[in-house]
């Protein structure tokens, strides 16, 4: 068994209720945080367990936070990122039904570190249930004395608020969200300057995944030396993996970073296998923004190594074999699915996602739609294929925000690594309309690379 | 171009007025515009959609510009500017969830209701659409409900067919 740090009482009955959530040790983060440490000694804690931001990008928190201006009679905030979109993830949702404390704690504990004396929660409108929720809980919280003013006698005010969206992906990109929460559309803003120096209201503003709010109270309880011995390398302490597609066991999985992939697949502990007996044939590793990959290089280095769940050994080999952590949604696909037509699908949703407001990312996600649509229905033809891959190239890299990068790397991937399949498409235009490609040679073992010796 | 029906004009209650006090006192002076997405859920969860009439007196509540209003209730998916069915169904029709079927489910409903997505059904009861994700890709294919946004996990054609049939004697 791995260690759990979120998810650990999440099976005790009650466990959303202020009161069991304080029998199982809760609330003791916030304790030691305003009676015994100072904010710079809790940003120091959070920068020696070297967390890193559990929303998509992966960077250190601890280092976000150092960079918050602090001018003289300025306000200060901390926004958490609430806005769960990402097609394949939804860990956040699952905490906050399930241990809402726990993302109130964090939130109290960061604000003090931060100096915020309002914090807001921005949860994606879609998740109603989960806002009454945390609004209930934050009421507990509140009536008990864990918000409100003076908190355990220690001076600090702080009010928690929850803010819901309206519905769109774009508001997950930190900049967009803070104009949601602005009350405006969701478009990203130019950066610099960064949330960090002008944010919401014009003032300094860290943005914050839920997971690495919530993870800042083990940190605190343990020390950030603790936490950072958990993991590998640079990919410190546990991780949530919201597991979907075709398993035998879809849900969210709290890991210790490093796992291989292999076990988190087919292990019982885990996911449990592939679903139905079937074989996999690709995977997803970190939400639909992630390059996709063959089974082959999903469990194994183009040499044969192991992968492990891990920031870094998801991304060996770059995009020509590897992939990305990301939010952590892990996709798996069986021998029955058609890349193309998953393809299309996420090239749809980006484009209904896109915010419009640079041209390479509003025009290029509905030409790829479009191309997408046209081969996946029987009409392609072998230009488009090329057609598709210059698209995508010219919208990578050439937008205010990554939604663009995250159009093009699922269609870039899936070309990359299954043009096979889109060529079939093209070539078997009645046949493609009534079967699917099938496993091909996705899953045979890949060769080992030729070894030198070292001399 | 707004349609007649958008027009149709709207008063807001005191209840609904006392609610929109609370939310904008969250915010700092000044900054009452971060109302606006809570305050047009609040519109729709009354109304059931967001009729202009609503969003200009929003937008005086606010004391903001109506186009303000305007650019952000056509930008965010979530608000209906035209009526729907009492209950609007939303089925989430990406990637993950179509893996395990979320396809079958938006062509099934379309076959139970007998209307096309977007449309109402004739007893004004029903409307459905295919949304984007719904971060539930473990417990696909979901559903969801408007206004409550109760939400509808591992479904079948069976289990919609059930959930219709209750909503239905519960009116």
């Amino acid at each position: 068994m791995s260690r759990k740090l979120l998810l650990e009482h999440i099976n005790v009955p009650g466990i959303n209720t202020l009161e069991v959530y304080r029998q199982k040790g809760g609330y003791r983060a916030v304790e030691k945080a305003l009676k015994t440490l100072t904010p710079e000694e809790i940003v120091e804690e959070v920068k020696k367990s070297g967390l890193r931001g559990r929303g998509g990008a992966g960077f250190p928190t601890g280092m976000k936070w150092s960079f918050l201006a602090k001018p003289e009679g300025v306000a200060r905030y901390l926004v958490c990122n609430a806005d769960e979109s990402e097609p394949g993830t939804f860990k956040d949702r699952y905490l906050m039904t399930y241990i809402p404390h726990a993302l109130i704690e964090g939130m109290i504990v960061s604000s003090f570190a931060l100096g915020a004396h309002v914090s807001y929660i921005y949860v994606r409108g879609e998740m109603m249930p989960q806002i009454r929720i945390l609004e209930r809980a934050i009421a507990e919280a509140k009536a008990a004395g864990w918000l409100g003013k003076n908190i355990l006698g220690s001076g600090y005010d702080l009010e928690l608020y929850v803010q819901p969206g309206g519905g769109a992906y774009i508001c997950g990109e930190e900049t967009a969200l803070l104009e949601s929460l602005e009350g405006k559309r969701g478009n990203p803003r130019i950066k610099p300057p960064f949330p960090a120096i002008a944010g919401l209201y014009g003032c300094p503003t860290v943005v914050n995944n839920v997971e690495s709010i919530a993870a800042v109270v083990p940190i605190i309880n343990d020390g950030g030396d603790e936490y950072a011995k958990i993991g590998i390398g640079r990919s410190t302490g546990t991780k949530l993996i919201s597991a979907s597609g075709n398993l035998v066991k879809p849900g969210v999985y709290e890991i210790e970073l490093g796992l291989p992939v292999e076990e988190f697949i087919y292990s019982d502990e885990y996911c449990g296998g592939i679903a139905n007996g079937k074989r996999l044939k690709a995977t997803v590793a970190g939400g639909s923004s992630v390059p996709v990959l063959p089974a082959n290089l999903t469990l194994k280095y183009a040499n044969g190594e192991p992968r492990l769940m891990s920031y870094e050994s998801l991304s060996e080999g770059g995009f020509a074999t590897g992939t990305m952590m990301g939010s952590g949604g892990f996709i798996a696909f069986d021998e029955d699915q058609c890349i193309v037509r998953n393809t299309w699908n996420f090239a749809r949703f980006y484009h209904h996602e896109s915010c419009g407001q640079c041209s390479p990312c509003r025009e290029g996600t509905g030409w790829m739609e479009k191309i997408l649509h046209k081969i996946e229905h029987g009409h392609g033809t072998m230009d488009d294929v090329d057609l598709l891959w210059d698209v995508q190239r010219k919208i990578e890299g050439n937008t205010i925000c990554p939604l663009g990068d995250a159009a093009a790397w699922p269609v870039a991937s899936a070309i990359r690594h299954f043009r096979d399949e889109f060529e079939w498409h093209i070539k078997e235009p009645v046949k493609s309309q009534q079967q699917n490609y099938g496993l091909a040679n996705y899953a045979t073992p890949i060769e080992k690379a030729p070894v030198t010796e070292e001399k | 171009m707004l349609k007649v029906e958008e027009q149709t004009p709207v008063t807001f209650s005191s209840e609904l007025l006392a609610k929109f006090d609370d939310i904008k006192s969250r915010y700092p002076e000044g900054k009452q515009k971060s109302a606006l997405l809570p305050l047009l859920h609040l519109v729709q969860a009354e109304f059931l959609w967001v009729p202009t009439s609503a969003m200009d007196q929003v937008a005086a509540y606010l004391n903001i510009q109506p186009i303000e209003v305007y650019e952000v209730a056509t930008f965010y998916t979530m608000y209906f500017l035209k009526p729907q069915g009492k209950y609007a169904l939303e089925v989430c029709r990406t990637g993950p969830c179509c893996l395990v079927g979320a396809e079958k489910i938006l062509s099934h409903l379309e076959t139970k209701l007998g209307v096309k997505e977007g449309e109402v059904t004739a007893d004004g009861l029903f409307s459905f659409r295919g949304v984007e994700c719904l971060a539930a890709c473990g417990f696909g294919p979901v559903l969801q409900i408007s206004p409550e946004y109760t939400f509808y996990e591992n479904l079948t054609t069976d289990s919609v067919d059930k959930l219709i049939e209750d909503l239905t004697s519960k009116k």
